[in-house]
């Protein structure tokens, strides 16, 4: 194979190149042997190295494998029942709590909770966002401050939240609008200002006004930052909600698990991990989905 | 030069001075285009043609004198700076005002040849469909003048013929005036009706091209001028006498 390779390359190339024609010839070395020419590796087709499970199946191995062995754990004691309870455990009083309607009611509250504080929150980091993006005596009266707040840890201001707002939904809501509001303000902010100058120009050319330039260029330019600041936004919410809930609640998942300290039911503790894991898990699937249907146009890369 | 009453320009400066610090990229230069007249604007790269181009298409104000251009314009970059997230008749339409946009980004994109990917997005399109799409979204505006920013810089030497050709057969049908800056001699020569050199910030000759079009880049009045011209920039054509010059 190699020798043929090597005739190959021997050929005088095509005189219908032109100019080209001396610059080949004098690389391809009249004197080499055979033996010099280059071993040829196999380009493979993708087709070919896609092999295996298809992805999603792949992509369970893991959380497959950690579930069973918790569970072999379980069964064998090594964990005990007043450590973690077992897989099964955790299963059937999920059933029971989902049949008593405990558990659709506290997932309900905290769902209210984390809708309505992100409402909240996001209300406020977006428009603050969008004017010191816009407007530089927004951005002198604005960014500066919103760069010193959130170096506060949001957390630290629930004993203040709990004097000013009392015990009640308030103070909850209010610390998860707080944490809420900076991921999306800094990401739509820099969303806004990193678009492409070089668009906003051409979009100068064609005679757009300042609203329809705001409208068809900066925002939509601006969109996949947004994104990326709803999804942290969601991170945090739910962190905010865990925390919140901690205090005084009398419904969600929270209060739920605090009942289950009380009486080390390790099971019901877990169950509520398990649904904090879940609407987590949920809620990022959503917004993935809403990436890929609003950043269609976007020419980015997949992962190999 | 006939025709030298403002009602009949389309492109009136005079004195025109831009400065970047202490440096004059533009020194109190003058220049008239008249309608429907195609000029092309070449010279060494740095020299500020593209300056002059941002001027005339209301990008620099920066400046010092007298600019008077229609109200109609159109422009076309090297980069076809299509918005990603529109898709290709929306990238035509936008800022367009008037009703039935629809209807008119297809005609504006039949006439450069791309009814069939007025849907899709602008990654998918290929270079020169881009930069195609950018010509398109120019030319529904019916522009008086329309600036060419080096719009085939980036395009590779087969569709840059193509996209050439299309541009000399846009113009024919809409009698716009047009400016070219380019730094390809050859280029400037088989679309201009007039090529302007520009040097140290003025226009430092105004050569005609009355050749007859379609034109040939084998023709011997081509290749004079063309010899010409690379003179003017200083550039020898001649591969072995490159050292003496």
């Amino acid at each position: 194979m190699t020798s043929g390779v090597a005739t190959l390359s021997r050929e005088a190339p095509s005189p219908t190149l032109g100019r080209a024609v001396p610059r080949l010839r004098a690389e391809a070395h009249p004197h080499a042997s055979v033996t010099d020419a280059p071993e040829l590796v196999l380009v493979q087709p993708e087709a070919e190295k896609r092999r295996g499970l298809p992805r999603p199946l792949r992509r369970a191995i893991g959380p497959v494998l950690l579930v069973a062995i918790w569970h072999v754990l379980s069964v064998t004691d090594v964990l005990s029942p007043t450590v973690l309870a077992g897989p099964a455990t955790v299963l059937s009083s999920a059933a029971s709590l989902w049949a008593t309607g405990e558990l659709q009611a506290a997932i309900l509250a905290s769902l209210g909770r984390a809708a309505s504080g992100l409402a909240i929150g996001g209300t406020i980091g977006v428009t603050l966002a969008v004017i010191s993006g816009l407007f530089r005596l927004g951005e002198d009266l604005i960014d500066s401050t919103m760069q010193m707040l959130r170096t506060v840890p949001n957390i630290a201001l629930i004993p203040l939240f709990i004097i000013w707002l009392g015990i009640g939904e308030a103070p909850k809501v209010a610390l998860i609008a707080l944490a809420t509001a900076f991921p999306l303000y800094l990401n739509v902010y820099a969303g806004i200002r990193n678009v492409d100058q070089t668009l906003v120009e051409a979009a100068r050319t064609l005679g757009l006004s300042r609203p329809a330039m705001i409208r068809h260029v900066i925002l939509p330019g601006a969109l996949p930052n947004a994104l990326v600041g709803l999804r942290y936004s969601l991170g945090v919410a739910w962190l905010a909600l865990v925390f919140g809930e901690q205090v005084n609640a009398t419904a969600g998942v929270g209060y739920l698990m605090n009942n289950a300290r009380e009486f080390f039911q390790t099971d019901v503790i877990v169950v509520c991990l398990v649904v904090y894991a879940l609407l987590g898990l949920i809620v990022d699937f959503i917004v993935r989905l809403l990436e890929r249907v609003l950043l269609a146009w976007r020419p980015a890369f997949s992962g190999a | 030069m006939n025709g030298r009453d403002s009602h009949d320009l389309a492109v009136r400066v005079r004195g025109l001075t831009r400065r970047f610090g202490e440096r004059a990229v533009i020194d109190t230069l003058d220049l008239d285009i008249r309608k429907g007249e195609f000029v092309a604007l070449i010279g060494a790269s740095g020299c500020g043609k593209s300056t002059l181009l941002r001027i005339l298409a209301d990008l620099d104000h920066g400046i010092t004198g007298e600019v008077r251009v229609p109200q109609r314009r159109a422009v076309a970059f090297q980069a076809p700076r299509l918005m990603p997230w529109k898709p290709v008749w929306r990238n035509v339409t936008l800022g367009l005002p008037g009703g039935d946009q629809r209807r008119r980004a297809e005609a504006a994109l039949a006439e450069v040849g791309l009814s069939h990917r007025s849907d899709v997005w602008p990654k998918v399109l290929s270079g020169g469909e881009a930069q195609r799409t950018s010509l398109a979204r120019a030319l529904v505006r019916d522009p008086d003048l329309l600036l060419l920013d080096e719009p085939f810089g980036a395009l590779d030497a087969l569709t840059r013929i193509k996209a050439q050709h299309l541009v000399a057969e846009l113009w024919q049908r809409r009698r716009c005036a047009v400016l070219l800056v380019t730094h390809d001699v050859e280029e400037a020569l088989l679309l201009a009706d007039r090529v302007l050199v520009m040097r140290e910030g003025v226009i430092a000759r105004s050569i005609p091209v009355t050749l007859e079009r379609p034109r040939r880049l084998d023709n011997p009045v081509f290749a004079a001028l063309r010899g010409e011209l690379l003179d003017l920039l200083g550039v020898s054509d001649d591969v072995a006498g490159r050292r003496a010059a």
